[in-house]
């Protein structure tokens, strides 16, 4: 006992110093391991797999991430460390799929003569319906009609919650009680919205884990439903995926994109220390865009998705 | 896409099985799959470091003898481990007080609410409390309203202050009314916050401060990745809690963030919820936790849970027929009855040993329930006692029947051969699919 008594206050007083520790940005680390060599050093490399994992980034996509890097550097000879530097970041960003939409029009929508049905799926306690309240903000700020239709009718007063934030963004909301067939709130909804001319539809959804097969079977009869109103809805599928969610959220994705086929991604909570870095190896796995970001609970804020700053957070402490 | 952390270091350990001695070249093998495993599962970089470099240290430092295969020797060693970075033993929480005053905490979306009211059912139903609910969340829309809707749903009260922003007033006013109202036990809920937002850690604070609660809860979510250790650190910094709660375990997460909460904070996980309904939560059994990532089962936890439900002379029974190949159409449909009373069926699948591995991939829908029921009910009393009587031409009258097809009832009996195989293996005693055998006696 004695032995591993010892053992363990050595061991918790070395985790505690390492998680304290200061970090030297990786940039000034980068610089003194970089100079005058023409291979990145394992030191670079150890630092930036750090980097990465530590950002929930995940073994495989980091592994290609440095395989990337390497072949680059080999290719392209010496590097001083500011293109390094650049080059690292526009190699890991390239995982990202381009959101074709987003970065020069934001909160635009194609043009048609149906409503555009946006479904929000995703875990429970993910932001699904807040991230919700905030897109038919931006949508009405945008000039467009906007109805929301509240088919989670399973979580205690999962309803409420969504008629207070279609209140305090002053859209219209169609529900029914809760407990009642949520395929059949979302008919309702497109129904409601393509007769009154209606531009955006948002469906909100129970949370669900994806590996619950009623459930996600659930979630298929919601939008084959819809689709008697308007055959091409819903036009996108929006995954919810919370920031500080590890490596579960490839399972995440690939369940829901099974069920629904995903088209694109909402990360959430990026307001707080947690990177969200498991994105890059959905999006490049998936090729599912990543078209928003939740960055705090207010109504505002929502952020269209950039993938160069993204990535650049993964370097700041 | 990942396999799990028990497939992982299964199949690390057959790396070094048969291999004579344990040498720094397999070993650092072995532990680079170890490290990586533990990563994909979301421990924390440097915990997983540390984890490692520990069990080299001590792989290296021992003699092997003849007598045990390096193997063996290794999973004891990951597992010790393991075991005692998720501590010893099960630890309860502090109800003493009267009232006994509890405050819940963590991020948003974790699974507080949900959790404040599976808490208090416990209480109540079965250690005879009294629990008032408090409803702390002032933020989140209609967070309260989700409050007393879960409280209507287990008959307990909930206290509310309607317009009132003030979470620290109303905790206090709560506990005032409990004490006047007889309830020896009051369970605060809060709104989520984030560790880096100054003012809400403040408010919490305070809240602690103004009501001295006898246990402070925090919750987080098991599919949490590296962030937890930064999280936990930080509201344990300010909170001093005193254990940790683990929220949605029935999915598939791996679950690694329990790993490194418990390591960076030193506090204890206590309970774990497993479901949306308001009776999944469970009491946390550290050891049987380590056991079920390394894929050697939580058996004990399944007796348990079985226990509860199953009559033992209908399980002695079973167990006879098991281990004598006479389990029936008729066993199954108590079987199947059983099962559904007990609760989500992947999650107790999972922790059979060796199960695990074999529905990782398999869908189990309750409801496919309905069809085997069916197709059961379609037998004639002879062919469910004795199912080698299942010709052809039988089959199909029996899928005429049940209103399903020949290729279901098919199914069906693969299945049901197959489970048959896999119980008697149970029944015993074999451990299915997992070689490492022996250390655990
Ligand atoms: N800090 C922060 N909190 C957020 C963000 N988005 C959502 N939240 C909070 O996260 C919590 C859960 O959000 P909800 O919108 O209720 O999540 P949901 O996915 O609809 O949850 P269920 O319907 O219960 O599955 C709430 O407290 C929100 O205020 C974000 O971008 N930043
Ligand atoms: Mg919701």
């Amino acid at each position: 006992m004695g032995i591993f008594g010892n053992f363990n206050s050595k061991k918790k007083e070395n985790l505690d110093k390492g998680l304290k520790k200061t970090k030297e940005s990786f940039f000034g680390k980068l610089s003194r391991a970089v100079v005058g060599k023409s291979k990145v050093d394992d030191d670079v490399l150890d630092e930036l797999e750090e980097v990465l994992i530590t950002s929930d980034v995940g073994v495989d996509t980091t592994i290609k991430i440095i395989e990337r890097i390497e072949e680059r550097v080999a290719r392209d000879k010496y590097m001083g460390v500011e293109e390094l530097n650049s080059i690292l970041k526009e190699e890991i960003a390239g995982l990202l799929e381009e959101n074709n939409s987003a970065d020069v029009s934001d909160f635009d929508l194609p043009p048609s003569d149906d409503p555009y049905v946006i479904m929000v799926v995703g875990v429970n306690g993910v932001g699904k319906t807040t991230t919700i309240g905030k897109l038919a903000y931006q949508f009405k700020q945008a000039g467009k009609k906007v109805v929301i239709g509240a088919a989670d009718t399973f979580r205690a007063a999962a309803i409420d919650q969504l008629e207070i934030w279609a209140q305090r963004v002053d859209v219209p909301l169609v529900k029914q009680k809760m407990g009642s067939d949520p395929a059949s709130v979302a008919y309702d909804t497109v129904s409601s919205a393509k007769s009154s001319g209606a531009d955006v539809v948002i469906i909100d959804t129970a949370g669900r884990l994806h590996n619950k097969v009623n459930l996600m079977n659930e979630l298929s009869k919601i939008k084959r439903v819809m689709q008697k109103v308007i055959p091409v809805a819903p036009q996108e599928v929006l995954l919810i995926l919370d920031g500080s969610t590890g490596q579960n959220a490839f399972e995440q994705a690939k369940q829901f994109t099974k069920a629904t086929e995903v088209t694109a991604l909402a990360l959430t909570k990026l307001d707080g220390t947690a990177k969200g870095g498991v994105v890059l190896g959905i999006s490049d796995q998936f090729k599912i865009p990543v078209k928003y970001i939740g960055i705090g609970e207010k109504m505002e804020d929502l952020q269209i998705f950039r993938r160069r700053e993204f990535v650049e957070t993964f370097f700041e402490k | 896409m990942f396999e799990n952390l028990s497939d992982r270091l299964e199949r690390s350990f057959k790396l070094l099985k048969g291999q004579g001695k344990i040498t720094e070249i397999n070993v650092a093998e072995t532990l680079k799959d170890v490290r990586r495993a533990m990563l994909d599962a979301d421990v924390n970089f440097k915990i997983a470091k540390t984890f490692t470099d520990n069990v080299k240290e001590k792989a290296l430092g021992q003699n092997v003898l003849s007598a045990v295969k390096p193997g063996q020797m290794m999973v004891k060693l990951v597992h010790d481990e393991l075991a005692e970075l998720m501590g010893s033993e099960a630890t309860d929480i502090n109800i003493k007080g009267s009232p006994a005053v509890l405050l819940v905490a963590g991020l948003q979306g974790s699974g507080k609410t949900t959790f404040s009211g599976k808490l208090a059912r416990l209480l109540k139903q079965k250690r005879g409390k009294n629990p008032l609910l408090v409803a702390g969340d002032v933020y989140r829309p209609a967070a309260i309203e989700q409050l007393k809707v879960l409280g209507e749903q287990i008959d307990t009260p909930v206290y509310t202050e309607e317009g009132n922003k003030n979470p620290v007033a109303i905790a206090k006013a709560a506990i005032k009314h409990a004490r006047q109202a007889g309830h020896d036990m009051v369970i605060v809920d809060t709104a989520g916050r984030l560790a880096v937002d100054e003012e809400m850690m403040n408010e919490i604070a305070s809240i602690k401060k103004a009501i001295n609660p006898d246990e402070i809860l925090f919750v987080v979510d098991s599919m949490t990745g590296q962030d937890a250790v930064n999280t936990a650190k930080e509201f344990n910094d300010r909170l001093d809690f005193d254990g940790v709660v683990l929220t949605k375990l029935d999915g598939d997460t791996r679950g690694g963030a329990a790993l490194s909460i418990r390591t960076v904070v030193d506090k204890p996980i206590k309970f774990v919820g497993t479901g949306e309904k308001l009776d999944a939560l469970d009491v946390f059994h550290p050891n049987r936790m380590a056991d079920r990532i390394l894929g050697m089962g939580d058996v004990v936890s399944l007796v348990e849970k079985a226990q509860e439900q199953f009559d033992e002379v209908e399980a002695k029974k079973l167990q006879k027929k098991l281990a004598r190949n006479q389990f029936n159409f008729n066993d199954f449909l108590k079987q199947i009855n059983q099962v559904k009373k007990m609760g989500n069926l992947k999650d107790l699948a999972g922790m059979i040993p060796g199960m695990g591995k074999a529905i990782k991939d398999v869908d189990i829908d309750d409801d496919a329930f309905k069809h085997v029921e069916a197709i059961i009910f379609s037998m004639t009393p002879a062919e469910r006692e004795d199912p080698s009587l299942l010709s052809g031409t039988r089959r199909k009258r029996i899928a005429n029947g049940s209103g399903t097809t020949v290729q279901e009832v098919n199914r069906l009996l693969k299945q049901f051969t197959e489970t048959r195989k896999m119980m008697k293996m149970v029944a015993q005693g074999k451990r299915i699919g997992n070689p490492q055998q022996g250390f655990r006696n």
